[in-house]
C-alpha cells in the first residue's frame, strides 16, 4: 500500500455498462476461454491424441477386418466422418455437466462474474461461445489428423469440422440448461451419462449405419445429435446417399437443440443465480 | 440525490422475512454499516443493492437506477465483495483481477498495470503467479477485496471484509478505504467488529430479524443506547450470577454475560467505588467509555460475538 491511488475517473461506468450490455457474453467467453489456461497441455494432448488413436484403431486396424464397402465406401471413409462427431460431441456433452454445476455450486465462478457488468443470460451464451470455439479448435485439429490418414474423400470434407461442433453443442445447451438446476451432488450426472449420452452414441450410426439396428430402436438414433451430426458429416465427408432426411432437416435438429437448449438455460441460469448466495 | 435508497424492502424466503419491510439512504461519498447478529439480513440486503437477488418488495435504487432492470448498469460502477469468497481457484492471483476485468469489458492495457497495483495493495505482489488454491485464508479474502476494486468502483459493498486478516492486514485495508473515501467512493459495509465500524462508518443501521432497530452515527447510537462509561466486573464464572442480584439495584442496566458483568453508569469511578464498599470484591474490575458493542448487546440482547 505504497503507491497512491488513482483515481474512479479513469474507468467510464457508463461506457462499461453499454458494453456489457451489447458484449457482456463476449467478456464472460472470453475470461472462460482464460480460464481453460491450466489445462492446455491436457487437452492439446487429447485434441491430438485422441483422432490418431481412434483413426488407427477403427479406421485401421477395424478396416482390415471390413473387407467390403460400407455405404460404397471403404470403412476407414465411412467411419472418419463419425469418429469427428462422436468425439467433439462427447466434449460438449462433457461441458454441459459438472462444469457448469461447479460455476453456482463449488467454484462458484458465476457468481463471481454475476456481480459484474454482465447478466445471467450473458454467462450462459458466453459458456456456449466458448465451448464453440474450443469445440472448432478440436475439430480441426481431427480433420488435419484424419488428412494425413487419406480419411476424406471429398475437399468439402473441411465441414465436419462445424458439423462436429455444431453437434457437441447441441449436447451441450440442453445438458447445460438442465445442470443449473441441480443443486445436489450431480448424482444424476451417472444416469445421465449411461442412460440419455451413451446410448445416443451407441445409436449415432458412427461404426455401422443405423439402418443395421431393428427398426424399433432405430428413434433412439433420430433424438440423437450425434446421428443426425453424423450424417451430415458423411454427406460433406463422401457424398453420402439415400438420405432419409434432407441435410437442411439434419443441419434444422442441430439448430433446434441449440436454440432450445439456451432458450431453457436463459431461464435456469437466472433462476440459479438468485438461489445460490 | 442520494446513492441508495430503500423503502418497505423486503425479501421473504418461502414464509419466512429474512429481509422485513426496511428503509434507508446512503449519500453519495458517505461510508455506511450494517451491523447486526447473524441472519439479521445484512447480506440479503447487500445482494439485494447489487441486483443479483431480486427483491419480494419494496422500492430500491442504485446509482438513481433500479438494480433490477439496470443491473448492468448498477454493477459496471459498483464493486463488490461478498461475505463467501469466490475467487476462481484454478487461475492465479493475478488472472483472477485480469479475468474479473474483463467481465467489465476493460482492456488488457488497463488491467495489466491495474492487477499490479491490486496485487501490490493486498500485498500478494510476490504471489502474483501462484494459484489461488494455494494462498491462505486471509491472503484469498484480500485477492477478493483487490478484485472488488478493479473496475474502480463509485460505490464499493464490503460483505465483513475484514474476517480473517490479520491486524496489519487490516489496518491497511481500512486506511485504503479512508482514501477511497476521500475520493468520493460510498461504501457500504457489514463487520461484526464493532470497533470497525466506529472507526470506518460515518452512519449505520443496526439489523435485528430483518427489521431496523436503529440508525445513526456511531457516537449518536452510543450517546441514545448506552451510558457514558461502563463497569465491567468478574467474579468467576459461579459468582457472576449471584452477586447479580445486587448489583443490579445499583444500576439502570446491567448486562450478565457467561464470564463478566456489565454495569452501566455516567460515572464508572464512582459506581466501582461503592461496589468495593459494599465488599463485593471482584476479581478483576474495569472502567471504561461505552462503545458500539454495548449498544449492540442493548438492541439485539446478543453479543456480537457469538
Ligand atoms: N437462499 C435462502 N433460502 C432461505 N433462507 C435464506 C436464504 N438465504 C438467506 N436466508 C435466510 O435469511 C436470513 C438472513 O440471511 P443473511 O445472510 O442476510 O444474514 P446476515 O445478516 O448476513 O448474517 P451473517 O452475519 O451470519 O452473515 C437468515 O435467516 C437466512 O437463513
Ligand atoms: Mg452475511
Amino acid at each position: 500500500m505504497t503507491r497512491p491511488i488513482t483515481t474512479g475517473s479513469s474507468v467510464d461506468h457508463v461506457d462499461a455498462a453499454r458494453r456489457g450490455r451489447v458484449l457482456g457474453w463476449w467478456f464472460f467467453a472470453e475470461g472462460r476461454l482464460l480460464r481453460e489456461r491450466p489445462f492446455l497441455g491436457v487437452t492439446i494432448a487429447t485434441a491430438v491424441g485422441n483422432p490418431v488413436l481412434y483413426l488407427v484403431a477403427m479406421g485401421v486396424g477395424l478396416g482390415a477386418l471390413v473387407q467390403q464397402p460400407v455405404d460404397g465406401v471403404s470403412y476407414l471413409h465411412f467411419v472418419a466422418p463419425g469418429l469427428v462427431v462422436s468425439t467433439v460431441a462427447t466434449t460438449g456433452a462433457g461441458w454441459g455437466t459438472w462444469p457448469i454445476m461447479g460455476g453456482f455450486k463449488w467454484e462458484r465462478t458465476y457468481l463471481a462474474a454475476a456481480a459484474t457488468a454482465i447478466t445471467p443470460v450473458q454467462i450462459a451464451l458466453g459458456e456456449l461461445v466458448a465451448l464453440g470455439l474450443r469445440l472448432l479448435v478440436q475439430a480441426a485439429v481431427f480433420w488435419a489428423i484424419g488428412l494425413a490418414f487419406g480419411a476424406w474423400p471429398l475437399a468439402s470434407a473441411w465441414w465436419v469440422v462445424p458439423i462436429g461442433a455444431a453437434a457437441g453443442l447441441a449436447f451441450f445447451a440442453p445438458l447445460a440448461a438442465y445442470s443449473a438446476t441441480l443443486e445436489d451432488e450431480g448424482i444424476q450426472f451417472n444416469f445421465i451419462n449411461r442412460l440419455i449420452v451413451m446410448p445416443m452414441f451407441l445409436f449415432a450410426g458412427t461404426f455401422f449405419p443405423l439402418t443395421a439396428m431393428p427398426p424399433f430402436l432405430q428413434w433412439i438414433g433420430w433424438i440423437s445429435p450425434m446421428w443426425h451430426g453424423t450424417q451430415l458429416a458423411r454427406i460433406a465427408s463422401y457424398g453420402m446417399a439415400n438420405e432419409p432426411l434432407p441435410t437442411l432437416g439434419h443441419a434444422a435438429f442441430l439448430a433446434a437443440c441449440i436454440a432450445g437448449g439456451m432458450a431453457v438455460a436463459a431461464r435456469t441460469f437466472s433462476r440459479r443465480m438468485e438461489k445460490a448466495s | 440525490m442520494p446513492v441508495i435508497r430503500a423503502a418497505d424492502l423486503v425479501k421473504t424466503y418461502g414464509d419466512f422475512d429474512a429481509v422485513a419491510g426496511i428503509a434507508f439512504e446512503v449519500e453519495p461519498g458517505e461510508s455506511f454499516g450494517l451491523l447486526g447478529p447473524n441472519g439479521a439480513g445484512k447480506s440479503t440486503t447487500m445482494r439485494m443493492i447489487g441486483g443479483t437477488l431480486l427483491r419480494t418488495a419494496g422500492v430500491l435504487e442504485v446509482l438513481g437506477l433500479d438494480p433490477e432492470t439496470h443491473g448492468p448498469e448498477v454493477r459496471a460502477s459498483l464493486g463488490v465483495v461478498p461475505q463467501q469468497d469466490n475467487l476462481d481457484e484454478e487461475l492465479r492471483a493475478r488472472d483472477n483481477l485480469i479475468v474479473y476485468g474483463r467481465y467489465f469489458g476493460l482492456p488488457l492495457s488497463y488491467l495489466k498495470p491495474k492487477a499490479d497495483e491490486l496485487l501490490e495493495f493486498a500485498q500478494l505482489t510476490e504471489k502474483a503467479n501462484a494459484k489461488v488454491s494455494a494462498l491462505s485464508g486471509g491472503m484469498k479474502r484480500r485477492l477478493t477485496i483487490a478484485r472488488g476494486l478493479v473496475n474502480e468502483p463509485r460505490v464499493l459493498l464490503l460483505d465483513e471484509p475484514t474476517t480473517g486478516l490479520d491486524p496489519q492486514a487490516r489496518h491497511i485495508l481500512w486506511d485504503r478505504l479512508f482514501r477511497l473515501k476521500e475520493q468520493g467512493v460510498t461504501l457500504v459495509v457489514t463487520t461484526h467488529f464493532m470497533d470497525e465500524a466506529e472507526q470506518l462508518c460515518d452512519r449505520l443501521i443496526v439489523m435485528d430479524h430483518g427489521a431496523i432497530v436503529a440508525e445513526g452515527s456511531p457516537q449518536d447510537l452510543i450517546r441514545r443506547y448506552s451510558s457514558r462509561e461502563v463497569v465491567e466486573l468478574r467474579f468467576g464464572s459461579d459468582r457472576n450470577a449471584a452477586v447479580a442480584g445486587e448489583l443490579r439495584a445499583l444500576v439502570d442496566r446491567s448486562e450478565v454475560l457467561p464470564d463478566r458483568v456489565l454495569l452501566y453508569a455516567d460515572d464508572g469511578e464512582a459506581l466501582l467505588e461503592t461496589i468495593n464498599r459494599r465488599g463485593l470484591n471482584p476479581l478483576t474490575s474495569l472502567v471504561r467509555r461505552s462503545s458500539l458493542e454495548d449498544v449492540f448487546l442493548r438492541l439485539t440482547g446478543r453479543s456480537l460475538v457469538d
